[in-house]
């Protein structure tokens, strides 16, 4: 038998919620694919609800299971300097649509940024939701980052960023239709500059060239909104 | 794997160190990110596996965001209250970002590429 105060020193360390983490991550994961990828079963989210569930039920505090996966946080910096990788591979794609990219980034990472915190603000928000929600369009890394530094609550952005990539991988593709948007490239950069990786998985499973340029959205808009957003929560008068 | 490993932990702490250093709003990894990429673009020599190693860490990219977005369960009250305001915010600056990334891109670029390489023999 353990003893109940060793049991609870497990609870503490990485010994019990790495493991678990990465186990209800794979489950997430298996249980995703056996249903086609759809976003709606984001392995993200499922983990994060399953894992809060888990918490929540067996009375442990986040902070002891953050200590516990400490790590996991050091590798998403890691993963994100690897961006740098299929941002090169695919950076020939560009070549002579410079000026055009540039102007659609920047026209949607200053909608997608500015839209939210208006509407947001109008909805009765508090501050510190729509703070939290400022840098949605950036990957969660990356918009977790900005959070922080902006006095948001990195875990809603957490959410919030997921749910924003869920919304464009679902709501995206209709949108364009509707708009008649045929062009691989424009769909994906469209899907990737507002819905990040998990909408830009989505952008793969249209095509190729839709993948590769929602990964260069991806990539650029993450750098483009952690300028932008204290820029425009500081002209905006929230900070 | 090892040294891919070292060479991106290399860059984030350079990312890192100079966001400190200077005070600028851009968070370290995405500095590190802009460091390697301008490596990369360079040409300079890198460890063979680097792309093996990267594409391995960010398949598994989902599980790193897993302990930030944990700490939801802290917000409950938070939620409850914004809740409606966060959902109306997110699908009108989604419809609005794809609509209008698209429309500066061009939305009709690969058909009018189309009908011209249709119309030379």
């Amino acid at each position: 038998m353990i003893e109940s105060a060793k049991l609870a020193g497990l609870l503490q360390g990485p010994l019990v919620w790495l493991p678990a983490t990465l186990a209800i991550y794979a489950a997430a994961t298996a249980l995703w694919r056996r249903h086609g990828k759809a976003p709606i079963l984001n392995p993200t989210m499922l983990s994060i609800i399953a894992i809060g569930t888990v918490l929540l039920a067996s009375g442990v505090p986040y902070p002891a299971y953050l200590d516990g996966v400490a790590i996991l946080n050091y590798v998403l910096g890691t993963a994100v300097v690897a961006l740098a990788v299929p941002l090169h591979r695919h950076i020939h794609l560009l070549q002579g649509r410079t000026l055009k990219l540039a102007v659609a980034l920047f026209a949607g990472s200053t909608t997608s940024l500015v839209l939210g915190l208006i509407v947001a603000k109008a909805a009765g928000a508090s501050l510190e939701t729509i703070l939290s929600i400022a840098p949605k369009a950036a990957t969660a890394a990356v918009s977790i980052e900005i959070a922080r530094g902006i006095g948001g609550l990195p875990g809603l952005t957490a959410v919030v960023t997921i749910m924003t990539g869920i919304t464009t991988a679902v709501v995206g593709p209709y949108v364009l239709d509707l708009l008649g948007v045929r062009a691989p490239e424009t769909r994906g950069l469209a899907l990737g500059v507002s819905g990040h990786g998990i909408a830009t998985a989505r952008a793969f499973s249209e095509s190729e060239a839709a993948g590769s340029f929602a990964s260069i959205g991806t990539a650029l808009n993450a750098s483009l909104t952690a300028a932008l957003v204290p820029l425009a929560v500081w002209a905006l008068g929230l900070m | 794997m090892l040294q891919s490993l070292v060479v991106l932990m290399f860059f984030q702490l350079l990312g890192e160190l100079l966001v400190q250093a200077t005070g600028l709003p851009l968070p370290g990894p995405v500095c590190g990110m802009l460091f390697l990429l301008a490596w990369l673009r360079s040409g300079w020599t890198l460890p063979v596996e680097l792309t093996g190693v990267a594409t391995g860490l960010l398949d598994h990219f989902g599980l790193l965001f897993v302990p930030a977005g944990v700490s939801i369960i802290g917000f409950g009250a938070l939620i409850m209250r914004d809740g409606p305001a966060i959902v109306l915010a997110l699908m009108l600056s989604i419809a609005a970002t794809v609509a209008i990334t698209a429309c500066a891109f061009g939305r009709r670029q690969a058909a009018q590429r189309e009908a011209r390489s249709r119309s030379v023999p």
